[in-house]
């Protein structure tokens, strides 16, 4: 056994370890959790195979920017252990089925797709990768990057619509105007005499220590 | 010599390329605290400086022993873990802080042919381990079971995913520029002298990754996440003894990391200011010069920390979001045009 399939063993059985984890952890957070660790498990398996840009990728998108907020949600909404003893027989089945589809997905990729594929992934991990992929979303699929750049937009203004819907009652800090603040708006300096200690007011001060 | 004993452990087949990574992996690990403990002096004593004061001078001669007094000081701490904290996560998170900021140093140029992994990718690598440090934040704010601690992280986490966005922008301007992810090609390709530096033509792109890089280390005047007035100590308000030396650590190695980086990519790396230090000995290109310009970047650091007053939170966003991320992509729209018809380009490019 070469070293490259030691690591990948290695690789896949905490892989698959913490895929499992996922699903099985009872603490939400701990969920999340396994879940980055299988992500940066994947990361390393792609860069083994060459993919070296996807590798990367894949841990500053997911595990670096996705999972931080994934884990912010968890720990603000405070969810504590569930219990999952009553529903789980409610999901086993819808559960099962997906996960059969999906099995056999990967089946008939595996299937038809191993002996087209290897070529180029040897001569891809010879090459520089980063560069190869970007010349051909750049190049060759320009216009299809572009749609897809372009329907991600919409779906973030279409979020952020949606959140600032309801934000009529909603107080906010208007910097501009902050800025714009002067002295002369919020201070008033009048002139006018000063102020003397008269006798009058001496006897007043002593009259009222001594009350 | 480091070609020689490479061409050694080289002959012996794989086994000696191990041994030798293994060597080399020491020599850039073990210096690294050593780097921090000075810092940390250094930080002391310039701010005291700064603020017409001594800082600490009575451990050894002229303070020089004060970071291994503080270093005995943290390890004869007892390290408490408070109650009905999450203990596992609790112990390992100081870990996950420190771990990603020493492992992105294995692709960072120290000279022409000093360095751990010449990999393509390499600007990503560094980028990828800058990214995951945040876990350690998180988890340790989340793990104590308190709320202080919790608020630090969540701000921290918020700023670092901000100033992250930013500092991306400003990297892809450095790639637009030099058409390459590797180091080593983007520190040759600022050979010739202080004027061929990336940072002329890209000026903006390295003051706003500057300013990103002290606030994704949190450091003043981006210290919100330990804001002492609020949050005592923010993330790790729970953490004593060892298990807070490793966080502190952890920063201390980032904002080294950081200035590294910036003087890889803006400022030349380990070339030399002019072409005639070549002539001279020991001044030509090399070590010396990377560590003199990281010195440099880290008392700027410092500089900044005596200087600024903290920001308020939502100025920290606001600069993060309104303006940096504008500039920046304003900025990057310019290096490539500029880059496409270089010739409107002088100078740097």
């Amino acid at each position: 056994m070469s070293f490259s399939a030691f690591l990948f063993y290695v690789l896949a059985v905490i892989l698959l370890a913490s895929a499992v984890r996922v699903v099985s952890a009872r603490q939400p957070v701990h969920a999340a959790l396994s879940l980055v660790l299988a992500f940066f498990t994947m990361a390393a398996l792609w860069i083994t195979l060459g993919a070296e840009f996807l590798g990367l990728a894949l841990v500053v998108i997911y595990v670096g920017a996705v999972m931080v907020l994934f884990l912010f949600v968890l720990m603000m909404l405070d969810v504590r252990q569930t219990d999952q003893s009553p529903r789980w027989r409610l999901h086993l089945v819808p559960a099962l089925v997906v996960g059969a589809v999906m099995l056999a997905e990967i089946v008939l990729l595996i299937v038809n797709g191993t002996r087209t594929k290897t070529e180029s992934l040897e001569t891809s991990a010879s090459m520089e990768n980063t560069r190869e992929l970007g010349e051909l979303l750049f190049e060759d699929y320009l216009y299809s990057l572009e749609l897809v750049a372009v329907l991600l937009l919409v779906g973030m203004i279409a979020a952020i619509v949606l959140t600032h819907r309801q934000s009529r009652f909603a107080k906010r800090q208007e910097p501009a105007e902050q800025n714009a603040v002067r002295r002369d708006d919020r201070l008033r300096i009048v002139s006018m005499q000063a102020e003397t200690e008269t006798e009058d007011d001496t006897v007043h001060s002593s009259e009222k220590r001594e009350h | 010599m480091i070609q020689w004993l490479a061409d050694f452990f080289g002959s012996m087949g794989a086994t000696g390329l191990v041994i030798w990574t293994m060597i080399k992996i020491v020599l850039i690990t073990l210096p690294l605290p050593l780097c921090v403990a000075f810092l940390t002096l250094a930080e002391r004593r310039v701010i005291g400086a700064m603020q017409s004061r001594c800082g600490p001078i009575r451990v050894g001669p002229n303070g020089i022993l004060q970071p291994f007094a503080d270093v005995l000081k943290m390890l004869f701490k007892e390290a408490v873990v408070p109650a009905r904290a999450n203990r596992m996560l609790f112990r390992f998170a100081p870990f996950l802080a420190l771990v990603p900021a020493v492992a992105a140093w294995g692709t960072m140029p120290f000279s022409e042919n000093l360095w751990l992994a010449d990999l393509n990718a390499g600007l990503l690598y560094i980028m990828m381990m800058c990214s995951i440090g945040v876990y350690g934040i998180i988890l340790a704010g989340w793990a104590s079971n308190s709320r202080y601690a919790l608020l630090g992280s969540l701000r921290s986490t918020a700023q670092l995913i901000s100033y992250e966005l930013a500092m991306g922008f400003a990297l892809v301007g450095v790639i637009l520029l030099t058409n390459t992810l590797n180091l080593g090609d983007i520190v040759r390709n600022q050979t010739g002298g202080f004027l061929h530096w990336h940072l002329w033509p890209l000026f903006p792109l390295f003051v706003v990754y500057f300013i990103s890089g002290i606030a994704e280390t949190n450091r003043h005047p981006f210290d919100m996440a330990e804001g002492e007035s609020e949050l005592v100590a923010g993330f790790h308000v729970e953490y004593s003894g060892i298990t807070f030396a490793l966080f502190f650590l952890a920063e201390y190695m980032n904002m080294i990391l950081l200035s590294a980086l910036a003087a890889t990519l803006f400022l030349g790396g380990w070339m030399a200011p002019h072409p005639i230090f070549n002539q001279l000995p020991l001044l030509g290109d090399g070590f010396l010069w990377l560590a003199l310009k990281v010195a440099g970047l880290l008392f700027i650091f410092l500089w900044v920390r005596a200087s600024f007053p903290r920001y308020r939170y939502d100025q920290i966003m606001r600069l993060g979001w309104k303006i940096f991320i504008p500039l920046t992509l304003v900025w990057i729209v310019v290096v490539a045009v500029a880059v496409r018809w270089s010739a409107l380009f002088g100078g740097g490019a």
